[in-house]
Formats: structure tokens, sequence, C-alpha cells
């Protein structure tokens, strides 16, 4: 006989009293664990998905132009001291202090030239780095696999009239059409795509390019540094950050959060106001009890004790089932919260530990004041017989 | 020199806007191995002076001397101390813990002491086939007769062979033939060596003691 053997064999006797509380508990943790996991989880995707869906810092030759462009319209510029950037100072580019958030740098040199009496834009590029960061891209026929192949956008091919494996001569070159983009609505339905080289040598631009995109894209990532760090290793370049997409995204995930944590705050006061409750009635049902635990001579601590133990009990098995019922929960919910498909469910062992952690602290906490009413009773007030 | 000394106690309770007087200048001496029942009508003080006898209850004056201890000079917790190495209770309505078997009943003073389980049980198991319950050690409260639970009772209140043994209305929940068990077994218990101190409204139980204290109104009337 110790003292938590009376705590448990009172757990034990009060069963239904003990489930009422262990399960308004578990509400509580499994509603934090729930939005915390999806949260997180939803980050995750969307991390992932930035780091699918293409650049986030555009590098461009400095120049003091302003470009009259809007919505894919263009009317020209006024430009003037027109800078290049040589294709090799692009390998600065990986000496930067956050190069490990680089995935991938996708470099393209542009000119117009004139094929079967059209105007077309060519574009010289990649294709591994491209393909990579524009993964909507849907190829009809292959990717281009060597220097001879292209790659047409729709209305390019239909303006041109070829299709896949047909020939098109460039500036006196033959080129294999490789494969057709599928409609993207952006302006690549109206280029011309070759391998970086070609385009070069093509439109006399050697060893030059006219802008790069460089994909680093994750939530975590400090883009603005990045941008920096770029611009100080390219002083003749122009970096900057395209951000309108991923800043809008991470602030509805940010409110998201904050109505999470908002939501949590409320979900631990409830929870808290029911271990408050339930423990506050039990001392009182127990009033006998405590006196006769006084009588026989155990200290304020000792009751103190037995109320507290009986806390930490409850809240640690609240806490398991909190966890394991909030990540159930975040398991199901996720695929309706998260874009995609495959989104992953963050397994975190800190908010395994964190839920057990907060479910022990609140249970505690709440049952604080019922365990002083009980240990401050007094005695004889209590057992009143005497 | 008495075991138990109670000198000018007076114990005065607020009622309202009255003030009752509980106890009015008691003097009482006890010695060790004396078996005392106090007696007196309902409001006579006699629960009263078990429970400040007890350390539960702080007199209004007056000194209250233990076993050579000022009871009620004694700072904080060891007022609980004191009552857990001196001190059984014995309570009228037996006030057992429910979901606790008779041998963890039994125990429940010694969950406090620093002591294997082992040692405790044996202890437990002692003390319970002293009162002639060895056989129902595992039993619920609600499993046992209103006799049984007051051997549990009792058992609980020797577990520790505490100096003095206090007892209240021990049989007021109890037949004439279960009170008479129950008496001879106090009557036992003291004739080993157990100081008992027994507050009774049943005249039949003063045959059992070497003394009793009459109170009326909080004073003594007569000691025979």
């Amino acid at each position: 006989m110790k003292l938590h053997t009376i705590s448990v064999n009172n757990l034990l006797r009060r069963k239904a009293k003990m489930a009422f509380l262990t399960i308004g508990l578990a509400v509580g943790i499994a509603t934090i664990v729930t939005l915390v996991t999806l949260t997180r989880s939803m980050s995750g995707d969307i991390e992932r998905k930035m780091d699918e869906f293409g650049a986030n810092i555009l590098v461009t030759p400095l120049s003091n132009g302003l470009a009259m462009n809007y919505g894919g319209i263009s009317l020209g510029g006024v430009s003037f001291d027109q800078r290049e950037i040589r294709e090799s100072d692009l390998a600065r580019i990986r000496t930067i202090a956050n190069h490990r958030n680089i995935s991938a740098i996708s470099p393209k040199v542009l000119g117009g030239i004139r094929v079967k009496g059209h105007d077309v834009l060519l574009v010289g590029v990649n294709f591994d780095s491209e393909l990579k960061m524009k993964q909507w891209w849907k190829v009809f026929g292959e990717s281009p696999r060597n220097a001879n192949e292209l790659l047409l956008g729709t209305d390019a091919a239909k303006v041109l009239g070829v299709g896949t494996g047909e020939q098109l001569e460039l500036e006196g070159e033959t080129f294999t059409v490789a494969g057709i983009l599928d409609q993207t609505g952006s302006q690549d339905d109206s280029l011309v795509f070759s391998s970086l080289p070609k385009a070069q040598k093509i439109l006399g631009k050697e060893g030059k390019i006219t802008l790069a995109e460089v994909a680093a894209l994750c939530s975590g990532c400090p883009i603005g540094d990045m941008v920096t760090q770029i611009a100080e290793k390219l002083p003749d370049a122009k970096v900057s950050a395209i951000q309108q997409v991923v800043e809008g995204r991470l602030k509805a995930l940010d409110q998201f959060k904050r109505f999470s944590y908002a939501m949590a705050g409320v979900v631990v006061f409830i929870g808290s106001l029911i271990v408050f409750v339930t423990m506050m009635g039990s001392v009182n049902e127990r009033t006998t009890e405590i006196g006769v635990f006084r009588a026989i001579g155990f200290r304020k601590s000792h009751i103190m004790r037995i109320i507290l133990v009986e806390a930490a009990l409850v809240s640690l098995v609240a806490g398991f089932i909190g966890y394991g019922a909030g990540m159930g929960g975040a398991r199901l919910a996720l695929p309706f919260m998260a874009e995609a498909k495959d989104a992953k469910l963050l397994w975190d062992v800190w908010v395994a530990g964190g839920s057990l952690g907060l479910s022990l602290t609140l249970g505690i906490l709440a049952s604080l004041y019922p365990a002083l009413h009980a240990a401050k009773m007094d005695p004889t007030e209590a057992l009143r017989a005497l | 020199m008495a075991l138990i000394r109670i000198a000018n106690l007076t114990k005065h309770y607020a009622s309202g806007d009255e003030t009752v007087e509980a106890l009015r200048g008691l003097n009482i001496a006890i010695e060790a191995g004396e078996f005392i029942t106090i007696m007196g009508q309902s409001g006579s003080g006699k629960s009263t002076l078990l429970s400040v006898l007890g350390g539960m209850n702080h007199p209004t004056s007056g000194e209250v001397e233990m076993a050579g201890v000022r009871l009620y000079d004694l700072p904080g917790e060891q007022l609980a101390d004191f009552r857990a190495q001196k001190l059984g209770f014995v309570f009228q309505s037996f006030h057992l813990i429910p979901y606790l078997t008779a041998l963890e009943n039994v125990m429940l003073p010694l969950a406090i002491v620093k002591m294997g389980t082992p040692a405790k049980k044996d202890a437990a198991r002692q003390a319970l086939e002293r009162v002639g319950l060895g056989a129902k050690v595992d039993r619920l409260p609600n499993q046992l007769s209103g006799g049984e639970q007051e051997r549990v009772a009792i058992a609980r209140a020797i577990v520790k062979r505490p100096q003095i043994l206090l007892a209240d209305e021990p049989t007021g929940n109890l037949d004439s033939k279960t009170s008479d068990e129950v008496m001879a077994l106090f009557r036992e218990l003291n004739e080993a060596g157990q100081t008992v101190v027994m507050v009774t409204h049943n005249p039949d139980n003063g045959r059992h003691a070497d003394r009793t204290i009459t109170l009326r109104d909080g004073m003594v009337v007569t000691v025979t």
C-alpha cells in the first residue's frame, strides 16, 4: 500500500466519471494534434508543390528601361544600356550561402527568327532543368534528347504546320520536331524551344543568356536573402523574387495556422474546465474519505499527492488517446484539406511528446486547486461524526 | 505522569450571533493503559472533547498534553505526524474506504510509512487476525457485515500500534450482540496494554471501562 495505490484504486472504482474526464481531455488533445498536424502537413504539401511549380527567382540583365507589357501583352519598351549575362557567370549562383535551397537553375536565351515566313521567338533552354521546373508541361511525342531536336508550343506548331517527327529548318539548319506542348494558355504556346547551345549559335549569342530562372521554393527558404546573395554574385544582373503566389499561399496557410491556434486555445480552455469541474466534484464527493486520511495522520501534501497522481494518470491516458485520435483525424481530413492527393501526414515525435506533455500539464494545473481544496479540508468538518 | 493531561480546556463555537460553549474548563488526567469511556447526552461536548484529543480541533483555551507533548503547540503538519505516530481512530460509521479491500483499508495508515509492501501486508494481516477477521482480508467493505466493518476499522486503528486509541461511538450502528463482541474486543486490547478513550452514549459500554467520565453542558459531572 502506497499513496498511488489509493489513487489507482479510486480511478478504477469511479470508471464512468474518470472515463468522462479522460474523454473530455482526450478530445481537447486530439483537436490540437489534428490541427497542428494538418497545418504542418499542409505546409509540407505546399512546400513540395512550390518546388514542383517552377521558379521564384528571376535573373535578367540589368537594364535602365521599363518593360511595357501587361498580362502577357507586350507593347515594347524603352531601354538603353542593355547588358547581358554570361552563361559562365551562372555557376556563381551555386556559390551563395543558401545554395542548398536551390533546386534548379534554368538559363534561357531568347531571340526572334524568321521561319517559313513567320516571325518566331526562339528560346534556347537546358531541357533537363526546364522540364524539371515546368512539371505541368504535357509533351505530345518525345522530349528533345539531342541538340538537333526541337520542342514546339501548340500555336507555333499550328502556324508553322509541323507535327512530331517532322523536319523544320531554322536559319539554314535542319531540326527534328521531337515533341509538341499541349496548350498551356501561356506564352509558351507560341514559342519554339531548342537546346541552349544551338539557340545561342543561331542567335549569335554564344556564351550569353537572356535570363535565368532559379527554383528555390520552400516555405522556410529565405527568398529575400537569396535574392540579395545572388545579386551580390551577379552585379550585372537584375535579380527579383516572384513571390506573389508563394506569399499568397503562405498567407492563407498562416491564417489557417492562426485559426488553428485560436481553436486549440478554446479547446484547451474547455478541456481544462472539464478537468477542473470533474476533479472538484470528485474531491467534494470524497470529503469523508479525505477526513479519514487526515485523521489517521496523512499530511496535506499526502492528500495533494493522491489527487494529483489521479490527475496525472488520467491525463497521460487522455494524452495517448488524444494523440492517436488526433493523428487519425488528421489522416482522414488531410485529403480534403490539402490540394495534392498524395499529401503526406507528418508523424512528428515532438507532436507526440508535446501532446502528452500538454495533457499532463493541463490535467495537473486544472487539478491543482481541487487538490489544494482537498488538502485544506478541516478533518473534523470532513468527518462530521467527530 | 499521566499519558493524557487536559487542563482548563475550553472550546467555544460561533453559531450565528451566539457563542456556543462546547467545553467549559475541563480538567482530566488519563494514565497509560487505562480504558476510559466518556458519556453524556447529545450536545454534552463528548465528541468535541474527542476531536480535541485527536489533534483535529484547536481548543479555545487550556492545555492538552499527550505522551509528554503539548499537542496544540506543535507547528504545522507535525500535528498530523503526531496523529500518525501516537493515535488510532475508530469512527462511529466505520468510514472504511469503499474501493479498498479489508487488508488495504488496514494498510492505509502504513501508506505514509517507509517500509516494504510485504512488511505492511504482514502488519495488516496480524491486525486483522487480532480482531478475528484473518479469513476475510480480500473482502471489500460492502461484502462485510456491520460488525465486521467495525472490526476492520479497529484493525486499521491499531495496525501501527498507537499509544492511544480514540473511539467515537464504535457500537452506535451495531446490534446489541455485535456491540458486546466489539466491546469485548476493546477490553481485550486494553488488557494487552492499549490505552483506550471511547465516547459512547450506551451506559452498558461503561461496564468494560476502568473509569467513566460523564459530561453535561461541557463540564465533567461525574467520574466513576
